[in-house]
Order: structure tokens, then C-alpha cells, then sequence
């Protein structure tokens, strides 16, 4: 994860504050770091219209006015974090496109939650890309946390269906599912995770506790219409953000968060099983200007 | 996949093509809209400012305000600028004079190398007919030799791998031991690494000098936002690749990736995947994806896949069926087998010049299930029925529900559909000799 908008300071000793110019740079900035154009230009006009109103000429306000703008945009009430429902097992339902880091997440989320002294199981209902299992098994190990599967091209809801029933046996905490990656133009596949969604209903009684979309932030605008997609198909509770170790600003997220207003629950920024982190708008905010 | 630009420009030269003379205002405007669809389709900042830069020079340059047809100018100056910043693209593989020829993969995580690595190889042996095998190279993520040897597989090529052993040791016993098994090439799947981590760049610059790859490509998923450019930058400067695997075009992403990155590391898109299919892999052809881009669809891709399966003889005899409006369910079912040869509907719609593909698809979906209902609607039709389809009423449509394990509604819908599609068809045909319409 790198600054979202590199020297503003720079920027503002090259043009000043009335000036067009210094507006358009910092819109320039907001779309490299893959922030939609109708979203930087919404912020662009707030910190614009509030520094003209007040009359405001001293960077450090301005900028401390855009950065206010931006974790406004990626906040939540408190009600939108994650709870724990009294009635376990809690069932998290984890999707995504392909190649984002939808294993290796759930992995680091049930180092997280094992951590906190939560019981897990994990759901290979990945029965579709070849070593799938063999993958999410090697972190299971890793972890000491039972793995339910079928074999592979098996039906996902059945496995599925299985855990729910094993977990309600062992009295266990959290189930987190591994779907398989799938492109949100697929219609097929898009039904088999609604499917999975209902399987989860009729056995639980009640929608999953989680619907988590994970997201590559090195993904640009097609982020937005992955999660149109996935939103529409599943209702999603929240995002988690991957791979912000790269380069990628990972800006998109502001432009989903704005239109959608899902919340974002985590954040993964390395290959280590630690490298997950709850999601904290300042935080994220700082990270991109410091 | 190149939809939204398709459709953005599409309007674009809506617009223009209804304007007899372009007065200076016009042309800035012009480039305003491209700027904006360049930039919403994930085209990095840089190349816009240099595209739309370049495009102006030459409209001006062109005296294109006096020109007859401004409106053409300007389309035809920004097709040449996408072609030219696509680059040249590729139709060749070459083989060395010494086997096995070395293909090696790098790239981020999860930008599909392992799958890349099987469907080369899968291409290469098929175009060819040579022997390729493939070397798992990737030590680091849980799974990936397993994957890569499931994969292989699956369409029964060689692989190798060794456990306990470093990346450079595997490829170099790996090409050793395809030497031997006479394979003509090997395609070596490394592991997935940031281009800032300096550490795993170092062990991959090490593993291109040691096995010294004939060709180095670098996987760069369709999808990647501006920062493409950059992990281009990073990876040619630290391996010097020789071309690009442009992976995940199934998704609707607007290709900007593919725009502007060779523009800027001069190295060329040689290869496209397109589905999860191992086969769902080709060439990159620059022309064809600028004439996408400019809502002339890829024809030509669809002509050279229906080629391909499509019996010429039998294609003669539909035409005249078509253009007599004669055309049957037995005529469409070996329509549909053919088409499902070619790949998903929405493909193969995708390539073709329609105006509002978006709004088409969201009220349509063809997926394979619905090739299956409709194999099985008409299965449950008689010959008689099949030949005549006028003769369906409603004791025969509950019938032939029954028999296919429908409702009369999805048979009334297919008898709908079919009655549209022969429409459409016999409009299409109309074109036949002069090819599609362009939209200008």
C-alpha cells in the first residue's frame, strides 16, 4: 500500500489554491490511485466547495478536510461491525472472482478468530479448481482446525449442508467457507453461490451471519461492477481487502464503499498468517497520505 | 469484455457520424468523452494524456475542420492510435533449434499463472503438434504443484516437479528430464510474487539466468486497476520479459490493462485467456480488439472460430433456408450444437457489432443449463413438429413439457424465441456478401 496522493504539498507550492490547476492534480492523484472519476470528483468538489465557503487557504486544513471527507466515505456506524450471533454455529460465507485470496484469507481470519479462543471449522465448498482441497487443507494442518469436504466436481451445498451439520454436533463457533473463484459474469455460477445461500438458510433458519466478498485492491474499475454483481446475487455484509502489501492504492475501495456502502471488515497485507487486520477508516486513511 | 468502451465510444460516434462539419468545440468535446472512457476502462493516466495528446496533433494536423466527413476523421484517427498502442501482437510461436524450447511464466498472486502454464502448453501442443510438458516451480504457495499436476492432467501432459529442492533446481532437473523425454517445450510455472519485494525478484532474475527461458511472459490479470503499468515497469526491469498473458477476459472488464501496458514497456500482448476452460486461450490480435473497442465488435475472431467447427456445406444449405424463412428445430438444434462448440452465448455475442449488448444480456440468460432445456424441448418434439413448428398448439406443447421435463411456458418461450430468431437471422443474411455492417 502506497500514499494515495504523493507531495500535495509539492502540489500546492506549484499551483495555488484558487487555481484550477491544483484541483485538477489532486483529481489526477485520486484517479491513478484507482478512485472511479465521478467519486474523485465528488470529494474533489466538497474539500472545494467547504475551503471556498470558508475562505480557506492554509494546506494543512485543506488536507485535513480531504482526509476527513475520505474516512467519512469509509465509515460505518458501529451496528455494521462484526457480531457474534448467540446461536452458533456462525456460518461466514466467503466468495469472490478468481485469484483475489479467498484460501489464504480464510486461513488468516481463522488464525484471527482461533486467537481470540473461538472454535473453527473450515468448509472446502471449492470443489471445483484443481487442489483446492489440497490447498485450504495445508493451512487447516497448520492451524489444527478440521476441514470438511467431498471430492472434487462434488455438489458445494452438500458440503456445505455436511459441515453446518458437523459443526452443530461439535458445538463449534465459526464455520468460514471457501467458494470457488467466479468470474460475477457467470451466470451459472453465480446461482450455484445462491444456492449455497439457501442451503445455508434452511439449515440454520436464518440468512449467513457473514457474506464476505473479497476484493484484490490491485483490481481497478471492474472492482465496482464485481460487486454490483455479488451484491445483487448474495446481499454481501462486508468486504475484505487483499494484498495492500503491493503497490495498488487500492482507491476503488472508495468508490464501492460511496455507491454501495458496504462495509469493509478487514484488510490482508502479506503472506503471513497474521496479516489481517480489522478494518479502521483512519488508519487506512493515514496509510494513504503518510 | 471490452464492453463498456465499446459501448462508450459506441455513443460517442453516435453522435459524431450526425454532425456534417466539426467545429473546433466539437473536437475538444471528442476528446473530453475519450478521455473519460479511457480512464473509467482502467487506461493508466499517462497513456490517456499521451493518446488524447497524439490524437489532437493529428486531427489538426489532418486540416480535419475542412475535411467532407470530420466525423470519420476523428474515428479513423482514434482506431490507428488504439491500434498503435496495442502494439503488433503475435500469430507465431518459435521453436529452438535445441529442445525442449523454454517458456517461463511470472506475475503477481492470483493473476492465473498455473492455469496459464497448462493452457499454453495445451495450445502449443495442439497448433504444433509438438510434445510440451510443464515444471511446477512455485515452492511457496500450499498446493500449487499439486494443482499444476492436476491440471496437466486433466489433458494428459507431462509434469514435473520435485519436492525439497529450490525453484532453479526444479526447472533445471525439469528441462533436463524433458530433454530426455524428447519433449519440443517445456513451460515452467513459477510462483506468484509482488514486484516490490525485492527478495523474490532477486530469486526470479536468478532463475531466468539459470535456465535461461526462450521466452519469459508475464501473466497480468485483464482487471488490474492504473497500477498495471507499474508492476509492468517493475517486472521488465528486473527480468526483461518477452511478451504479456493478458488472463481473465471472461469478466466484463474494460481492458484498459491491455492499452496502455505495452505502450509503455514496448513489450507485446502475446497471448489472451478467456475462460476457465483449458482451451479458452489465443492469440492477442491488436486489430481485432480496436475494432472491439470501437463497437465494430471481433468478427473476425467469430468467423475463425465458426470456420473451424462449422461444415461448409451444411452452412450453404441454412443460408438458403434462412433466406427462404425455412429454417426448422432440426435445422436450429444442429445450430445450437455448433454454436455450443464455439463457446458460451455470451461470447460469442460479445464479438458481434450490437448495439446495447448490455441491456441485451441483462434480459437474457444463456448459459449452458438453457442449452440443455432447450436440447430437451425439442428432443421431446416429434419429426413432424419439428419440421413445422406452427403446428404446436396447446395439447402438443403440454406434451412435449411433459416429455421434456419443462413447463408449457418454456416451451412457449422457445417457440418464441425461435420465431424471433430466424427474424434476426434473415436480417443478418441480408448483409451476407458485404459482411456485417460497421456502425459508421
Amino acid at each position: 500500500m502506497q500514499k494515495l496522493i504523493k507531495n500535495i504539498s509539492l502540489i500546492w507550492n506549484k499551483f495555488k489554491k484558487t487555481d484550477d490547476y491544483f484541483w485538477e492534480e489532486i483529481e489526477e492523484q485520486l484517479i491513478l490511485g484507482d478512485v472511479s472519476i465521478e467519486t474523485a470528483q465528488e470529494i474533489i468538489n466538497n474539500v472545494k466547495k467547504y475551503s471556498l465557503a470558508e475562505n480557506i487557504s492554509d494546506l494543512e486544513v485543506i488536507k485535513d478536510f480531504l482526509k476527513k471527507q475520505i474516512i467519512f466515505i469509509l465509515s460505518d456506524n458501529a451496528s455494521k461491525s462484526i457480531t457474534f450471533s448467540n446461536l452458533p454455529p456462525n456460518v461466514w460465507l466467503i466468495v469472490g472472482v478468481n485469484g483475489v485470496g479467498k484460501t489464504s484469507t480464510i486461513a488468516k481470519l481463522a488464525n484471527y478468530f482461533k486467537k481470540q479462543g473461538k472454535s473453527i471449522i473450515l468448509t472446502a465448498a471449492d470443489t471445483y479448481r484443481a487442489a483446492a482441497y489440497e490447498q485450504i487443507n495445508h493451512f487447516a494442518e497448520v492451524l489444527n482446525i478440521p476441514v470438511v469436504h467431498h471430492q472434487q466436481f462434488s455438489d458445494p451445498g452438500a458440503v456445505v449442508y455436511d459441515s453446518i451439520e458437523k459443526a452443530a454436533v461439535k458445538q463449534i463457533d465459526l464455520i468460514l467457507i471457501d467458494t470457488a473463484g467466479r468470474m460475477h459474469t457467470s451466470y451459472n455460477l453465480m446461482e450455484e453461490l445462491k444456492k449455497i445461500k439457501r442451503v445455508i438458510f434452511k439449515k440454520l433458519n436464518r440468512e449467513p451471519d457473514e457474506i464476505l466478498m473479497i476484493l484484490d485492491s490491485t483490481t481497478g474499475q471492474n472492482a465496482r461492477i464485481q460487486v454490483s454483481s455479488f451484491h445483487e446475487s448474495l446481499n454481501l455484509s462486508g468486504i475484505i481487502l487483499t494484498k495492500t502489501d503491493g503497490t495498488s492504492k487500492g482507491g476503488m475501495i472508495l468508490t464501492i464503499k460511496n455507491e454501495f456502502k458496504i462495509p469493509i471488515k478487514f484488510i490482508t497485507d502479506g503472506e503471513g498468517l497474521d496479516d489481517i487486520e480489522a478494518f479502521n477508516p483512519e488508519k487506512f486513511t493515514r496509510m494513504l497520505f503518510e | 469484455m471490452f464492453e463498456f468502451l465499446t459501448s462508450k465510444f459506441g455513443e460517442l460516434f453516435y453522435k459524431l457520424r450526425n454532425k456534417g462539419k466539426l467545429s473546433p468545440g466539437d473536437l475538444d468535446a471528442a476528446l473530453r468523452e475519450i478521455k473519460l472512457a479511457l480512464l473509467e476502462a482502467d487506461v493508466n493516466f499517462k497513456v490517456v494524456k499521451e493518446f488524447l495528446e497524439n490524437t489532437r496533433q493529428k486531427a489538426l494536423g489532418q486540416n480535419i475542420l475542412e475535411s467532407l466527413s470530420p466525423s470519420q476523421q476523428v474515428i479513423k484517427i482514434v482506431n490507428e492510435e488504439i491500434i498503435n498502442i496495442l502494439g503488433s501482437g503475435s500469430s507465431e510461436v518459435s521453436f529452438s533449434g535445441r529442445p525442449p524450447t523454454i517458456f517461463m511464466l511470472a506475475g503477481l498472486q492470483g493473476t492465473g499463472k498455473t492455469t496459464a502454464a497448462v493452457k499454453l502448453a495445451n495450445f502449443i501442443r495442439n497448433k504444433y503438434q509438438r510434445k510440451v510438458s510443464v515444471i511446477a516451480a512455485d515452492i511457496y504457495r500450499p498446493a500449487a504443484a499439486v494443482q499444476l499436476a492436476n491440471l496437466a492432467n486433466q489433458c494428459s501432459i507431462d509434469f514435473y516437479t520435485e519436492d525439497n529442492l529450490n525453484p532453479v533446481e526444479i526447472s533445471v532437473r525439469g528441462v533436463e528430464h524433458f530433454r530426455k523425454n524428447s519433449s519440443d517445450a517445456v513451460v515452467i510455472d513459477t510462483a506468484g510474487r509482488l514486484h516490490i519485494d525485492t527478495e523474490m525478484m532477486e530469486e526470479l532474475k536468478n532463475l531466468k539466468k539459470e535456465v535461461m527461458p526462450h521466452q519469459l511472459y508475464l501473466v497480468l490479470d485483464s482487471m488490474t486497476g492504473q497500477e498495471a503499468v507499474n508492476i509492468a515497469i517493475r517486472f521488465n526491469s528486473s527480468i526483461e520479459f518477452d511478451g504479456i498473458i493478458l488472463s481473465k477476459l471472461d469478466s466484463d472488464t474494460r481492458g484498459g490493462a491491455a492499452l496502455s501496458i505495452n505502450h509503455v514497456v514496448k513489450k507485446p500482448i502475446k497471448f489472451i485467456s478467456t475462460g476457465e476452460k483449458v482451451d479458452e486461450f489465443e492469440f492477442f490480435h491488436p486489430e481485432r480488439i480496436a475494432s472491439r473497442i470501437l463497437g465494430m465488435g471481433d468478427v473476425l475472431t467469430l468467423i475463425e472460430k465458426a470456420e473451424k467447427i462449422i461444415d461448409q456445406k451444411k452452412a450453404k444449405e441454412i443460408e438458403q433456408k434462412i433466406m427462404k424463412n425455412q429454417l426448422n428445430f432440426i435445422d436450429f438444434i444442429d445450430q445450437l450444437k455448433s454454436i455450443k462448440k464455439m463457446g458460451s452465448i455470451e461470447k460469442i455475442f460479445s464479438m458481434l457489432p450490437i448495439k446495447n449488448r448490455n441491456k441485451l444480456f441483462t434480459n437474457v440468460n444463456l448459459g449452458d443449463a438453457q442449452f440443455d432445456k432447450i436440447e430437451a424441448i425439442i428432443n421431446s418434439m416429434t419429426e413432424q413438429e419439428k419440421l413445422k413448428p406452427h403446428i404446436i398448439d396447446g395439447s402438443r406443447k403440454k406434451r412435449i413439457a411433459a416429455g421434456s421435463g419443462t413447463t408449457a411456458g418454456d416451451v412457449n418461450r422457445l417457440l418464441k424465441q425461435f420465431e424471433m430468431t430466424k427474424q434476426m437471422l434473415k436480417k443478418f443474411s441480408k448483409y451476407g456478401e458485404k459482411g456485417f455492417p460497421l456502425p459508421f
